[in-house]
């Protein structure tokens, strides 16, 4: 009898999860549709207007600024998470000096957004604001964003460069291979894909990044068309305009949401898909 | 080396140059041709005469990179130009941390006093009243402090029983399609970004409670917290040996004594730290607060009414330029927090893996 109660709650609580996130998504999927059905999906997507006096709203510049700060942050990040993972999973191996770098690698990832904004407004933005205008923008908040992201990146990547059959370097190195020579013709090719899902991990981190961002892109909605311009993420725009959004407004600020939702739901399954991809074929 | 081929290709299609026309065995004059043009190298890699020689010239044809040809030096100061890069790297990903950590304290340390502790936030009128009169700013973040731990008490109470006993579902009943479904959904869970799940708890719980409040809060927290706790969860299960179960059914346990009492307390270490991880990824958290905690200017224990949170202050500090000098010490002390929960978290980590 005890058993059988036991068992119907593990059962329940697992029930509760796939009804929280059937809630997510309805919640979000009907609070958006007062949008999409006015302004139409694909018009929503591709209208670069937010204009809050003709009710008019749309998210391409949002989605613009999203894909354009995360794409440099990442591009930013992977020379250092790179080179990070290659000192834990393979130069430093299993030696003292690379627990003591990993860890100070996962502290990074515990430092709470906001504090990082922080440092990039008042450390970071003076550097960048010689350059003429204040320095926020598209350049400070993806650099921030690449700090910020290193540690997802690195900390996977590594284990998949150190699981690399070792007797696939002995070859290697037997037949006079220089260690750069392993890496680059050994450990990349085995470790290619465990890498790259990884890095799109942590590039769904990037896409969904509030605090930093809204601290350092400027929030101008427009189009950015320029490293050091001003604009906007889908997450800043929701943080910085749900307070005082109403009506269509708000149904828009939803709709965006839900996109943000699906874009960082499709990148996480295809990162999902490729680890499992990847682990099934090792084992 | 090109004209190296220059001289085998006329060698072998036309002969039409006048010291190899009289030659009878061109052949070995090309050869010989080519070992001048290349002296000293052929003679060291190839001691035993012409065959090996030719062989070398048409592995030099053009278009190939001379990848493994080139002298080993080059090789061996390019390994060592990576591994150096590597390094340094490395070392310049470990700086933001420190720098960080020090102009929060360089900034911090003059308001980082008992204050801190046991004020409430200043009002932006007493924050210009004591700059204009030269003082340290009164007050501390009292109402700040207050709030975290309610909203993040009952987030913890909410999110580490369900995620556990779903880690346990998973861990157990793993290749169910249920099971399946919610291993998925967990991942999904943890993919969206916190601002998603700010507005999500707005839509289920601020709008029908009708209004911004802590348990709102509680709950976008404990929607974040959730995945990590069920995966470390089901993580440190399956790690124990099988035979710890099938020693605890055969005494005539029945499973859930044995699942609570053999299986759960052997975890423990690994929850414990999955627990920990979680709570200091989420005691930062400001966005999902914004919409669904909102902040108060006074202590406030009540569930059901906006509370102010660490770092919701720390957000308001940074938009009112009067509240600026307290943003630095209460984002020291927000760090210096998590920092220790998560050493703290590592060191029980690596201790349990040694035993």
């Amino acid at each position: 009898m005890k058993d059988r109660i036991f068992r119907a709650t593990l059962f329940l609580a697992a029930g509760l999860i796939v009804l929280l996130t059937a809630g997510i998504v309805y919640g979000l999927v009907s609070q958006s549709m007062d949008a999409l059905t006015h302004f139409g999906p694909l018009h929503f997507i591709t209208s670069p207007a937010w204009d809050s006096r003709s009710d008019d709203y749309g998210a391409l510049s949002f989605i613009a600024g999203t894909l354009l700060t995360a794409v440099l942050a990442l591009a930013f990040c992977i020379p250092f998470s790179f080179s990070a993972s290659l000192f834990n999973g393979e130069y430093f191996r299993g030696r003292k000096i690379a627990t003591v770098v990993g860890s100070i690698v996962d502290l990074l990832a515990g430092v709470p957004s906001i504090v990082f904004g922080l440092w990039g407004f008042y450390t970071l933005r003076p550097l960048l604001a010689g350059a003429g205008g204040q320095g926020f923008g598209i350049l400070l908040a993806s650099i921030v964003l690449a700090i910020m992201i290193i540690p997802y990146a690195s900390s996977l990547s590594a284990e998949f460069i150190a699981m690399t059959p070792s007797e696939l370097k002995e070859g290697a190195y037997s037949l006079g291979a220089t260690r750069m020579e392993v890496v680059r013709y050994v450990s990349l090719p085995v470790a290619g894909s465990g890498i790259l899902a990884s890095y799109m991990l942590a590039f769904g981190r990037a896409l969904g990044e509030t605090m930093a961002v809204t601290m350092l892109i400027g929030n101008t909605n427009n189009l950015p068309h320029g490293l050091t311009d001003t604009g906007n993420t889908m997450a800043s725009i929701i943080a910085n305009q749900f307070g005082e959004a109403g009506g269509l407004k708000l149904s828009s600020l939803m709709a965006i949401g839900l996109l943000l939702f699906l874009l960082t739901a499709t990148i996480n399954f295809l990162s999902k898909y490729i680890l499992k991809c990847v682990t099934l074929s090792k084992s | 080396m090109r004209h190296t081929l220059e001289v085998l290709n006329q060698d072998t299609s036309q002969p039409c140059d006048r010291s190899q026309r009289y030659n009878p065995t061109d052949r070995k004059v090309t050869t010989q041709q080519i070992v001048m043009l290349r002296p000293g190298r052929s003679q060291r890699y190839d001691p035993t005469g012409r065959n090996a020689t030719t062989q070398q010239v048409v592995t030099l044809r053009p278009g190939k990179p001379q990848r493994y040809d080139s002298s080993r030096n080059s090789r061996r100061i390019k390994d060592r130009l990576f591994f150096y890069l590597v390094c340094c790297c490395t070392f310049l990903t470990l700086i933001p941390l420190f720098l960080i950590l020090w102009e929060l304290i360089q900034k911090g340390y003059r308001q980082f006093n008992l204050g801190l502790f046991t004020q409430v936030a200043p009002t932006s009128m007493e924050a210009m009243l004591a700059r204009i009169s030269g003082d340290a700013l009164p007050g501390g973040i009292l109402n700040g402090i207050t709030g975290t731990l309610l909203i993040l008490f009952v987030a913890i109470l909410a999110a580490i029983p369900l995620g556990i006993w779903v880690g346990i579902y998973l861990a157990e009943k793993g290749e169910r399609p249920l099971a399946r479904l919610v291993r998925n959904l967990a991942d999904l869970l943890q993919g969206i970004p916190s601002i998603v799940t700010g507005i999500i708890v707005y839509i289920w719980v601020v709008r029908p409670m009708g209004g911004y409040s802590a348990l709102a809060g509680s709950v976008a927290l404990a929607v974040m917290m959730l995945p990590m706790v069920i995966r470390s969860t089901e993580e440190s299960l399956k790690m124990l040996p099988a035979s710890l179960k099938e020693a605890g059914l055969s005494l005539g346990g029945s499973y859930a004594s044995v699942m609570l009492r053999v299986l759960l307390p052997s975890a423990f270490s690994g929850l414990f730290t999955g627990s920990l991880i979680a709570i200091s990824r989420v005691m930062g958290e400001t966005a999902p607060l914004l919409v669904t905690a909102l902040g108060a200017a006074a202590i406030n224990w009540d569930l059901s009414r906006p509370t102010s949170s660490v770092s919701l202050l720390i957000w308001e500090f940074y938009n009112d330029p009067n509240l600026a000098p307290l943003v630095w010490s209460s984002s020291l002390l927000l760090l210096l927090i998590i920092l220790c929960i998560n050493l703290s978290a590592k060191s029980i980590a690596t201790k349990w893996k040694t035993q």
